[in-house]
């Protein structure tokens, strides 16, 4: 079977700042891919050269089977995209949006009707069909974006961090409605900054990070970094010099100095607390600070990058 | 789905018809399009026509080719910046429709506006000042393929990648108010100086003008067959041009949405 997305050595500058550096991955057909990775990493980058809006400055996109170079035509018909931002004519009404995707997209007259229909309902939004875009708030804008998404029923979806800065219940209703399109058998290529929303939704994510895709595997594992790169943060009331004894502490993988605090890095945060108080008191240090912190964003991939730099170096 | 050329062909018609609709849905009634396309160019007529006394079949000529001129070419530079400015653009650009087939329906949308407000001045010629209409065929082709060939320019002049319309707008000006004065409008180019007889064929409106002048039965410098292939000409190396120009400029409009 071919692979719903096969992207090969794939580069794009912007002017002299390189935004990715030769990623490679395939999405089967079938699958939620996740595409996970901090602001500015490159992931609205990559979806706009696979969805054949942006042209990339190296390297091939096909997208069931269609080049993207040599055949936009096919490479573009079965795609549905939801888009960072809402792209939607405001000044036309969103029935009139509906239509036109559904119209560009070389849909049947009647089709468009019962599809747009259909849709308009599931988001409720058809009682407000007839008005124009324009006053339509943040949340209301995207369940529009999304129908859009959906008009031609298409066979890959994009999403472009979908659920970022919604409500609850709005992001509930978009997961579900992920999922359950999914299970129809559409492909889902899903660009998100959310480690959590990586790790319910998907079957497997690809990491990128800096332009550079540091890991591509499941979930689970994606779980354990996420476990490493815990730590407790300390600082007492004079200075540390010699860390050397915090690093034999169990469980403790790695300290940092921070200024006047100390980071300590470990699996376990629980496990760490009564040795540390022990080596305080032996030490005679007093506590003036004590946190665990769960792991930013950054961590993670800092961590997922390294790991993979150390398996590569061996 | 690209098995022969002719498929090929319906699919552009046919996107092009699409995208038009859509701009007529939106952009006719804008205000820089109604200033630009409508107003502007009724009171650079007016300004120059009001208490000289220009005769009725140099006047009505002018009127009609001045109108056809700035409407015709003044929606479609207007539509990219705005749809660059509103991120619109990139909702086109991933259809499985071509660049070209995009900007083929924003020079339709223009074009058919063209028709219409050119309407205005003729109704105006034709009822008020009493313009005699001598050869009616050559005046609904001279519209139709003139408010084409004025849509093409158009075109050509909102090839720079920009998201700011007041850009393009000065620029298109900076082109289209010279091309006026040299194009027959205010004085004949029968009647014009020899260095002006001269430059007078290189603007596509001095055709217009001569034949508009020809179909309300005045006199003319060059037959309607020449007018009608010199506007045909112009149209298909416009267009051309407008393609290759937004083809270069594209990637980088694209790329600051
Ligand atoms: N149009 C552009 N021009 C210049 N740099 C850009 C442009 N778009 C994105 N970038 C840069 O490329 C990097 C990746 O951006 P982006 O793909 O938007 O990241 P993400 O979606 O992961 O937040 C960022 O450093 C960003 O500043
Ligand atoms: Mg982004």
């Amino acid at each position: 079977m071919k692979p719903a997305i096969k992207v090969e050595n794939l580069t794009k500058y912007y002017g002299k700042f390189l935004a990715l550096e030769k990623i490679d991955f395939e999405v089967r057909e079938g699958e939620i891919f996740g595409f996970l990775g901090p602001n500015g990493a490159g992931k609205t980058t990559t979806q706009k050269i696979l969805t054949g809006i942006l042209k990339p400055s190296g390297g091939q996109v096909s997208i069931l089977g269609y080049d993207m170079e040599k055949d936009p035509y096919n490479a573009k018909r079965f795609t549905g995209i939801v888009p960072d931002e809402t792209n939607a004519y405001v000044d036309m009404n969103a029935w009139d949006n509906l239509t036109l995707i559904g119209e560009l997209y070389g849909m049947p007259k009647k089709n468009i009707e019962v599809k747009a229909k259909e849709l308009l309902e599931i988001f409720q939004l058809y009682d407000r069909r007839k008005d124009r875009v324009k006053g339509f708030s943040k949340g209301m804008k995207r369940r529009l974006i999304l129908s859009m998404g959906l008009i031609h029923n298409p066979r890959i979806l994009f999403l472009d961090e979908p659920t970022s800065g919604l409500d609850v219940q709005s992001t509930r209703l978009i997961r579900k409605m992920i999922t359950d399109l999914n299970r129809e058998g559409v492909t889902v290529f899903l660009t998100t900054h959310d480690i959590e929303e990586a790790n319910q939704m998907c079957d497997r994510v690809a990491i990128i990070y800096q332009g550079k895709i540091a890991a591509i595997d499941r979930p689970e594992n994606l779980k354990k970094a996420v476990k490493a790169a815990q730590s407790i943060e300390v600082s007492f009331h004079r200075q540390v010099e010699i860390i050397k004894e915090l690093e034999d502490l169990p469980e403790v993988d790695e300290v940092r100095k921070q200024g006047d605090k100390i980071r300590l890095f470990t699996r376990e945060p629980g496990k760490v607390i009564r040795p540390l108080v022990e080596y305080a008191h032996k030490n005679r240090l007093e506590f003036l600070t004590l946190n665990t912190l769960g792991p930013s964003l950054e961590e993670v991939f800092v961590k997922l990058t390294e790991d993979k730099e150390s398996v590569a170096g061996v | 789905m690209f098995k022969d050329g002719e498929s090929r062909i319906k699919t552009m018609i046919q996107g092009a018809l699409v995208i038009a609709k859509k701009d007529m849905k939106i952009y006719y009634l804008k205000p820089p399009v109604l200033i630009f396309g409508v107003l502007f160019p009724l009171f650079l007529f007016l300004s120059f026509a009001v208490g000289r006394n220009v005769p009725l079949d140099t006047l009505v000529p002018g009127m009609v080719g001045i109108t056809l001129f700035f409407t015709a070419s003044s929606v479609v530079p207007l539509i990219l910046p705005w749809e660059t400015r509103l991120k619109t653009l990139e909702l086109l650009i991933s259809a499985p429709i071509g660049v070209n087939t995009i900007l083929l329906g924003d020079i339709l949308a223009s074009f058919i506006f063209g028709i219409i407000i050119s309407l205005l001045p003729l109704t105006l010629g034709l009822f008020v000042f009493g313009a005699n209409l001598v050869y009616f065929p050559i005046l609904v082709l001279n519209i139709i393929l003139s408010s084409f060939c004025f849509s093409c320019l158009g075109n050509i002049i909102s090839f720079p990648p920009t998201s700011e319309p007041s850009q393009i707008m000065m620029f298109s000006n900076l082109i289209r108010l010279p091309l006026i004065f040299i194009s027959g409008i205010f004085i004949p180019v029968s009647e014009m100086p020899a260095w002006g007889r001269i430059i007078a064929p290189l603007s596509p409106l001095t055709y217009t003008t001569e034949l508009t002048r020809f179909a309300l039965g005045g006199q003319t410098s060059y037959s309607p067959y020449i007018s009608f292939v010199m506007i045909a000409l112009f149209s298909v190396v416009f267009l051309v041009v407008g393609f290759a120009l937004h083809k270069k400029s594209m990637p980088k409009r694209v790329q600051n949405l």
